[in-house]
């Protein structure tokens, strides 16, 4: 039976140049990953210029789907972070399209982009640098007071401080495992059953039942991860305008 | 005990420990279903309100998810390290 772990294998697809920076090892070759993501990137980018390329008043079906993803992440920053959400729309939009667009591209080709740590690290990381730096920014040295909430008895202060302050550190860590995690997860579940059908019918009559039995699941499965796929883009989309709004908002709430 | 059989008990104590890792998902599940059998609970008693507080249902449940992918997390690591 195939490993389930074989299809996040990362293959060479077009070498390139290699080289040491600093005892850095940079390899510049093309990728699974980095194909499967620009074929992400590419789609998602042709799909939004076919649908607006000509945007009429009485919008199409391409438009219709163009415009509610648009109106959904609209709704999200603007209910979420207030008045400066418009701001941050750009970003949190990128964000929401790109996970999407990889987790999509994982249910039907050979390689889910978002299942790297590497990727989803790099996502949290830009994430959550942008949240110091718009506190910084906006706030100067008052960013953290966002460690504070007012309103906490001056007994309590010194507990808070320490809990509030190892949450925000494990803020990046959640959202880069959480990606990975369901990613990884899922796909590793639906090739164990996949290899589940192989290894029962071999078996003969008997096993063709439990063979059945394990194909029905994974179509139910793979409908689930399709929902997944969405869920996680959202969660992402709908966790980075949270921690953007703590730090917009420090002195609101 | 040779080395060698020790060696093979220890990879096979690796995958018992990868199982051991993964309980730690019984408390995310729980914590799910509390959640969303309480926001079922809510959103039956009252459905005007419930689309509004769809977002915090989401939040809700990345922050309890994240807590069982971790113990998934430690369990690939203890399989592969």
């Amino acid at each position: 039976m195939a490993d389930p772990l074989h299809q996040f294998k990362i293959e060479t697809v077009v070498p390139g140049p290699a080289f040491d920076v600093g005892g850095l090892h940079i390899d510049l070759s093309i990728t699974n990953s980095v194909l499967a993501m620009m074929i992400a990137v590419g789609l998602t980018l042709l799909f939004f210029v076919l649908s607006t390329a000509r945007a009429s008043i009485i919008p199409g079906r391409m438009q219709v789907m163009a415009e509610g993803v648009f109106g959904l992440v609209d709704d999200l920053t603007d209910s979420i972070i207030g008045h400066d959400g418009r701001q941050f729309f750009p970003y949190v939009f990128t964000l929401f399209l790109f996970v999407l667009s990889c987790n999509l591209l994982g249910m039907f080709t050979y390689f889910t982009a978002t299942s790297q740590v590497a990727v989803t690290g790099t996502l949290a990381a830009m994430t959550i640098l942008l949240v110091i730096g718009v506190g910084v920014i906006r706030h100067g040295l008052g960013f953290f007071r966002m460690f504070l909430p007012s309103g906490v008895p001056w007994y309590l202060s010194w507990l808070i401080v320490i809990i509030e302050v190892i949450s925000f550190l494990v803020r990046p860590v959640t959202l880069c495992l959480r990606l990975f995690g369901n990613m990884v997860g899922g796909h590793i579940v639906m090739k164990v059953f996949a290899g589940f059908i192989i290894a029962l019918a071999a078996l003969g009559i008997g096993g063709w039942i439990g063979g059945l039995l394990s194909l029905s699941t994974i179509v139910a499965l793979t409908s689930l991860e399709f929902l997944v796929a969405y869920l996680q883009a959202f969660v992402f989309a709908v966790l980075a305008c949270v921690y953007l709004s703590d730090v917009v908002n420090i002195g609101h709430h | 005990m040779d080395l060698q059989s020790a060696q093979a008990i220890a990879h096979g104590l690796q995958f018992i420990g990868a199982g051991l890792a993964t309980l730690g998902m019984i408390g995310a599940g729980i914590g799910l279903g509390i959640l969303f059998g309480n926001y079922y609970v809510g959103a039956l008693r009252n459905p005007s309100a419930a689309k509004t507080q769809q977002t915090n249902l989401f939040i809700g449940m990345a922050l309890t998810e994240a807590l069982g992918i971790f113990s998934f997390v430690i369990a690939l690591l203890v399989l592969f390290s």
